[in-house]
């Protein structure tokens, strides 16, 4: 950045609407001075398909495309709460036994025993212990003054313990309600799905245009006419694609649906709403936050509600997925692919800046390496240690581009 | 904020009769140390007033005492002529005082629009962020006070020099109907030509009709932009100047050598 950049002589009577050029050099600007986006992962992405479809020619094929959904999705909702705390630069490692927790309470109180509920308050008794467990942790880190790395870290061993106990001497609970097990085994009719993805897209070229009109009317400027033609061009085209190729197999799982949903609706909270602003401002600067009269506490105590929330719906979705809980619930890879996909998705560890779009990136890469290994016939072994060096890529990327803002004076 | 006096009092108010701010006696103690002691100060509006001062002189206790950071032991704060009682920074805010600290207390990951309403967000009838309604005012406002040196308000504050910064801090604390805005060593990080705009910025405050008070080490910016000077040393206000009556000289002399009422660790005063 220049110091004292010369005043540009008439700012006012600039064109609203920017050029294609000034917009593209903008951005050029902005990758060079460390503000990558989304540009790393999808460099990622292309580079994991080309070598998992080199190695084994069924990586790319419409029935492994389904599958890495599904495989996906637990991780996609769970790096959704873990990319709140990651904003305020706070972390939750207790996210894996709390997505356990909730898996279970569904299954038990599901279990055709004589004093089952029904199913939409079954989902709510695990969504709320969710809510109830993410709040304790956020009054305890704020109110008694202990790091979120430690309180988290009790957490993750205390609610391993009520699986435990929960599940006591049964050793294994099978689920048995069809709604439940139907999320991620059951899909969404062909032409439904055609119906939604034309709908979200219409949606959003609403939105989009709308706001390029509401921006008009009070003589701001606006991105580029073309750019925003091209965006709402590339999301038809993503979407209509990943429909017609999960049509070829059995389609689209109900749980991609849940995804999207709740990546819309957490997308707006964080960009849109006060709230959101509030998560951003607590995690750049928590002192300009308390002294902009926001209460850091309560934003703090909000986001690790969201964080188990996030988790519990996850652990829903992974007990529907294996159709059982057992004594393992919630532990495994669950916690520790969810902060990798948070963070492999963009979201940085060092607070204030990140996306909730950064957790479905991060868990399609995740997802697309564990399933990809799987498919080479490689162990556990060989697929931690390929995730962990691709998480700390991804945080060398991180920790690179914001070297990348500091000389270029943005950090 | 609760004003002591009757509210039935007296309404007339000449500007710049009635300082709009004012000090009197006011001291403060923690435990052994006298850090203020029975200062008078006043701050009027369309005026710079600058207040200077060694290190430990007191200067940023004035401030804390003003912002109802620091509750005060003796003396009275009056605003407008009437006594007040500041006892947190939301009473100072609802009186129309702003600080600009020293951090400026930015978030470097937000944009200039967002910086500026931090904390005071506008939103639409559904609960969403008013975004065009935002960036509309925060470019007006900006627009009035000159500053014309940001590229675009959508930038993140991370991005901008120094002298933008303080320029969008001061622009934040005077967007709200301030009366009073309080810059804490404004100038103290920046080089020449960042520092030309932001006394430029100073003046224009005041010639728009606020009272401001400059709390600075540098003589030299003082002088530029200053009406008036108050010199604090050990806690006391020991002169007042004109800037036009006087030179850089006298002041540096009261600044290290002005006459105190009363010498610390001394019980009683001497001349």
């Amino acid at each position: 950045m220049s110091t004292v950049a010369a005043p540009p002589p008439a700012p006012a009577a600039a064109a609203p609407t920017a050029t294609i050029g000034a917009y593209a050099k903008r951005w050029a600007e902005n990758v060079r001075g460390g503000e990558l986006g989304s540009l790393p992962i999808i460099v990622g992405l292309i580079v994991i398909a080309v070598v998992f479809q080199v190695q084994n020619d069924k990586f790319l094929t419409a029935g492994n495309f389904v599958n890495l959904m599904v495989q996906g999705a637990a991780f996609a909702l769970v790096a959704m709460g873990i990319v709140f705390v990651l904003l305020l630069g706070e972390i939750d490692l207790s996210v894996g036994y709390v997505s356990g927790v909730a898996g279970v309470i569904t299954a038990l109180l599901l279990l055709p025993d004589g004093s089952q509920v029904a199913t939409p308050i079954a989902i709510i008794a695990a969504l709320g212990s969710g809510v109830i467990i993410g709040t304790l942790h956020g009054v305890i880190i704020t109110k008694v003054g202990i790091p979120s790395f430690v309180v988290t870290l009790a957490g993750l061993l205390a609610w391993n313990g009520v699986v435990l106990l929960l599940i006591g001497t049964r050793g294994t609970v099978v689920l048995q309600d069809n709604f439940v097990i139907g999320f991620a085994n059951d899909f969404v009719p062909a032409g439904t799905a055609w119906v939604l993805m034309l709908l979200a897209v219409v949606a959003y070229a609403g939105v989009q245009i709308w706001g390029l009109r509401k921006r008009a009317a009070a003589g701001l400027s606006n991105d580029p006419l073309l750019i925003v033609a091209l965006r709402i061009a590339a999301l038809l085209l993503v979407l209509a694609f990943v429909v017609w190729v999960v049509n070829e197999d059995r389609g689209l799982p109900y749980v991609a649906v849940l995804v999207g949903v709740l990546l819309v609706f957490w997308t707006y909270v964080l960009r849109r709403t006060r709230f959101g602003r509030h998560v951003y401002a607590v995690g750049g600067n928590a002192e300009a936050a308390r002294r902009a009269g926001i209460n850091v506490d309560r934003i703090r105590i909000a986001c690790f509600a969201i964080c188990s929330l996030m988790a519990a719906v996850g652990g829903i979705v992974l007990a529907s997925r294996l159709r059982s809980v057992d004594t393992n619930a919630g532990g495994g890879s669950i916690l520790l692919y969810s902060i990798a996909a948070a963070v492999i998705g963009g979201t940085s560890l060092f607070g204030g800046r990140g996306h909730i779009k950064a957790a479905l990136l991060g868990a399609l890469v995740i997802a697309s390496i564990d399933n990809g290994l799987g498919l080479l016939g490689l162990s556990s072994g060989t697929k931690f240690v390929v995730t962990g060096l691709v998480l700390l890529l991804a945080v060398a990327v991180d920790s690179i581009s914001r070297r990348g803002r500091e000389q270029s004076g943005r950090a | 904020m609760t004003p002591s006096t009757d509210a039935g009092g007296s309404l007339e108010r000449s500007p710049g009769a009635v300082p709009i701010l004012e000090l009197k006696g006011v001291s403060k103690r923690f435990g052994a140390v006298q850090a203020l002691h029975e200062v008078n100060f006043d701050v009027r509006e369309g005026e710079v007033t600058a207040l200077v001062g060694d290190n430990g002189a007191g200067k940023s206790v004035t401030i804390k005492c003003i912002a109802g950071i620091y509750p005060i032991d003796d003396g009275e704060i009056r605003f407008e002529g009437k006594p007040v009682t500041i006892s947190g920074p939301k009473d100072s805010s609802a009186l129309g005082i702003e600080i600009v600290y020293q951090d400026l207390a930015l978030a470097d990951n937000l944009d200039v629009v967002q910086n500026m309403y931090l904390g005071r967000e506008e939103i639409t009838p559904l609960h969403a962020l008013d975004e065009t309604r935002m960036e509309q005012r925060c470019s007006e406002t900006l627009a009035s006070l000159s500053v014309t040196t940001i590229r675009s308000v959508r930038q993140t504050v991370a991005g901008l020099s120094g002298g933008q910064r303080q320029s969008i801090a001061v622009a934040k604390a005077v967007m709200w109907n301030s009366r009073v805005v309080i810059l804490d060593e404004p100038t103290a990080a920046l080089g020449v030509a960042q520092t030309r705009q932001v006394l430029d910025l100073v003046r224009r405050l005041a010639d728009n009709g606020l009272a401001v008070m400059l709390v600075s080490h540098n003589l030299h910016d003082i002088f530029e932009v200053a009406d008036r000077i108050t010199v604090l040393r050990l806690g006391q206000d020991v002169a007042r100047f004109n800037t036009k009556e006087t030179t850089q000289r006298d002041v540096v002399e009261a600044i290290t050598a002005g006459t105190l009422s009363v010498v610390p660790g001394q019980e009683e005063a001497h001349a």
